[in-house]
């Protein structure tokens, strides 16, 4: 077990509902991001004179650019219908983690500040003053929300803390309170190209190992080209593939699938990166100039397709948004679409009888699959609506032999967050971390001891860094999580080329 | 009693003007409000036709509140459903001849006048009940509910135990189309019931009653999932685009 300063909740056979405790949780926060790292995104450098005239500012200008925000504000019925939805209530039984309370913080300020009603009457309608409790109170609680939408799924008008809890991270960054996680890493990637910032030597030698490695392993010369004019496909993935288990061997997995796809890829040093964190802030203005380096290598690299890797915000923002920030991509093959998941791309020569697969290379496990909140909720694989459901499942039954699913309330579109997701995956928000994983776990503990479950396969690297970081808090291994494309390399038959060691039984026909 | 019918004859015009041209406002607003990015809670539709069959689920059966809390779900539905019927009876008030389909909903009017009641007392009870659902709740929340339980049990006392002149009622509304104000009669809980449903008419654009026009215009409910077939530009965003 890790060790932990707070108390770790007790996993249960179904998760119930706590009794509210007000400001369990008040105390959480992550560390303020210094100028250094407010600068670069054209942030103010710290909280500015005039913060509270210029948060209402802000707030009047983001309500006229996003209706989902101005219907959000206004539409709220105070039914209580989210109330038991989010993990982190769940996990915390702070009530201001239940969607309505946190949407509430900006609520009781857009009431005071833009409504007749909460101007005239503040008291009767819950209006109040943007004071510096408030903004303390909003530093702490919008970002005890992963923005996994799982609130909206259940709200009769569709609301989505996300999109709120987006808006009050964009004007605190506005008035100079920015996190430091988030912008520290959205610099980097417009510094060296990606999160962890891995500058491109680093990245040909992980790759140059990377072959060696599957070479040695399978005989076969699998290869793993970074900038590589003219190729067919250019595989954008998250940054945290080229660095650590259990995301490489979803990276190794990748490359055996190209391999016997037979088609051209590259990765690219300048888009070295699929995750897009600007949609954490909030900020469609960085979000689109982290998502023109996609563009930009798209163009460079002159190829004809595009394809993501596994990782789950980053499909959101590449499925759902890229066309947007960064389209149109009329120069590429319009045979495809654009982005493709890997997913469907692995799916797709399944279907077609291009890959072979050993199952029972996966027969020392038992799995169980974790949609990942922005896979679930807010895209889509495939033609059909579900199909972000449908494909990595199919895909997991054509390598492995024993794969269960977990409670239905905990899986598809009612997919619980790991707890890491929307800009929380850092140390300082540990606490919450492992508490918002309890009803993810609860289910998978199910299904270990009903099932004998020994991995749980996800498709992000947020959701794969967050369960080998709390696993070990609730007594299970990190590796018990493993990417969805390491199932796939691990059961692939791959082809040999002509330069692998082939076994010489026809040597005599050159 | 002229002071009685023409300060209430005032009040409906007061009160149908702050309701039409205050939810005009909010409708215009929402409408002109850009929406920049796809954002529909997934599975969605792929197709505009998909997105109105989702809607009207929503709308009619309010298919998400169903999955989210059955009990919410039952009284809210009951609620709604049971003030649509009211609505629809109460519109021989105001239509002359009555069209057919309305005088044959007549007597489910009356269900649903029951069926009102008894749905906003859950509703209230869940307020007292659930802590959760207590900590959310503010004021105005009991007040409005207290409103709505208010018009309808005046509504079902005229109905059931002291009756009320409706022929003169209908009178007084169809002279107000022509401003020709015609005399109310001044029963205590008749005029009770018509200031309570003008107040209703007139806090509707400034309250919570939004999430009415709000529902259609939730784009996580009414976009089309095809970001990836059709090109999505707010005009806003479109100006950070310098090729």
């Amino acid at each position: 077990m890790a060790k932990a300063t707070f108390k770790v909740p007790d996993l249960t056979q179904y998760t119930e509902v706590p009794a509210i405790q007000p400001g369990a949780m008040a105390h959480s926060q992550p560390f303020i991001a210094k100028a250094e790292f407010q600068e670069p995104l054209g942030y103010p450098g710290e909280l500015v004179e005039n913060w509270q005239e210029r948060a209402i500012e802000k707030m009047g200008e983001l309500l006229g650019k996003y209706r989902s925000l101005r219907v959000y504000m206004d539409a709220c019925v105070k039914c209580g219908a989210c109330t038991d939805k989010c993990h982190y209530f769940l996990g915390t039984a702070d009530p201001k983690n239940m969607p309505v309370g946190r949407q509430d913080l900006m609520r009781k300020v857009y009431r005071r500040y833009f409504t007749l009603a909460g101007k005239l009457f503040p008291k009767l309608v819950g209006a109040e003053d943007f004071t510096k409790e408030v903004l303390d109170d909003w530093y702490s609680y919008f970002h005890q929300c992963s923005q996994c939408r799982r609130c909206s799924v259940f709200c009769p008008y569709g609301i989505d803390t996300a999109e709120i809890s987006m808006a009050a991270r964009e004007i605190m960054d506005a008035i100079g309170v920015g996190q430091k996680y988030c912008n520290e890493i959205i610099g980097k990637v417009y510094k060296v190209g990606n999160n962890l910032g891995l500058p491109g030597p680093a990245l040909i030698d992980t790759l140059e190992g990377l072959e060696e490695d599957v070479y040695d392993d399978t005989g076969v010369r699998v290869r793993y080209p970074i900038d590589q004019e003219g190729a067919e496909i250019l595989l954008v993935t998250p940054s945290a593939d080229f660095f650590a288990e259990p995301h490489v061997d979803g990276l190794i997995g990748y490359g055996k699938v190209f391999h016997e796809a037979g088609i051209s890829w590259t990765l690219s040093t300048h888009a070295s990166e699929a995750a897009n964190f600007g949609m954490f802030i909030g900020s469609y203005e960085n979000m689109h100039r982290v998502a023109q380096r996609i563009r930009e290598a798209a163009i460079k690299l002159k190829v004809k397709r595009i394809v993501f890797g596994e990782c789950g915000h980053a499909w959101r923002v590449a499925y759902s948004f890229l066309n947007t920030l960064a389209g149109p991509w009329d120069f590429l093959d319009p045979r495809y679409p654009v982005p493709q998941h890997i997913c469907e791309f692995t799916y797709e020569l399944i279907q077609q009888g291009k890959l072979k697969f050993d199952k029972s290379e996966n027969d020392d496990k038992v799995l169980t699959y974790h949609d990942s909140c922005n896979v679930a909720r807010a895209s889509r694989m495939g033609n059909v609506p579900g199909g972000q459901f449908e494909i990595p499942r199919a895909i997991i039954r054509a390598t492995c032999n024993n794969f269960y699913d977990m409670d239905e309330d905990t899986i598809r579109d009612r997919t619980f967050c790991c707890g890491g997701g929307g800009g929380l995956l850092t140390d300082d928000l540990m606490e919450l971390r492992v508490k918002g994983a309890k009803p993810r776990l609860d289910a998978l503990n199910n299904v270990i001891q009903e099932k004998g479950v020994t991995h749980m396969a996800a498709i992000c690297a947020i959701c794969k860094t967050q369960f080998s970081k709390v696993f070990p808090y609730y007594g299970l291994e990190m590796d018990q999580i493993i990417s969805l494309h390491q199932l796939v390399g691990d059961a692939i038959v791959l082809t040999p080329g002509p330069e692998d060691d082939e076994p010489d039984d026809d040597d005599d026909d050159d | 009693m002229a002071f009685l019918t023409n300060f209430y004859a005032f009040l409906f015009y007061f009160a149908a003007c702050v309701l039409v041209a205050g939810l005009a406002r909010k409708i215009i607003q929402y409408a002109l409000t850009p929406a920049p990015l796809k954002i529909p809670t997934t599975p969605a539709p792929t197709t505009q036709r998909g997105v109105v069959l989702r809607m009207m689920r929503e709308v009619v059966l309010f298919e998400s509140l169903f999955r989210g809390n059955k009990w919410t779900w039952i009284f809210g539905w009951m609620f709604h459903f049971g003030l649509f019927l009211v609505t629809l009876r109460h519109l021989r008030y105001f239509i002359d001849p009555v069209w057919f389909p309305i005088q044959l909903v007549q007597p489910f009017g009356i269900y649903g006048g029951i069926a009102m009641v008894v749905g906003l007392a859950g509703l209230w009870a869940r307020r007292f009940l659930v802590d959760r659902v207590k900590y959310i709740t503010s004021t105005s929340d009991h007040l409005i509910l207290g409103l709505l339980v208010a018009i309808g049990c005046t509504g079902l006392l005229m109905k059931f135990v002291f009756h009320v002149d409706v022929v003169e009622i209908k009178t007084f509304f169809l002279g107000l189309y022509s401003y020709d104000i015609q005399p109310l009669p001044a029963d205590p809980l008749l005029l009770l019931h018509l200031l309570l449903v003008a107040l209703l008419m007139i806090i509707f654009p400034y309250s919570k009653l939004l999430h009415m026009p709000g529902l259609f215009f939730s784009p996580t409910r009414n976009q089309v999932d095809n970001p990836r077939e059709q090109r999505h530009i707010a005009p806003w965003a479109s100006k950070l685009e310098q090729r």
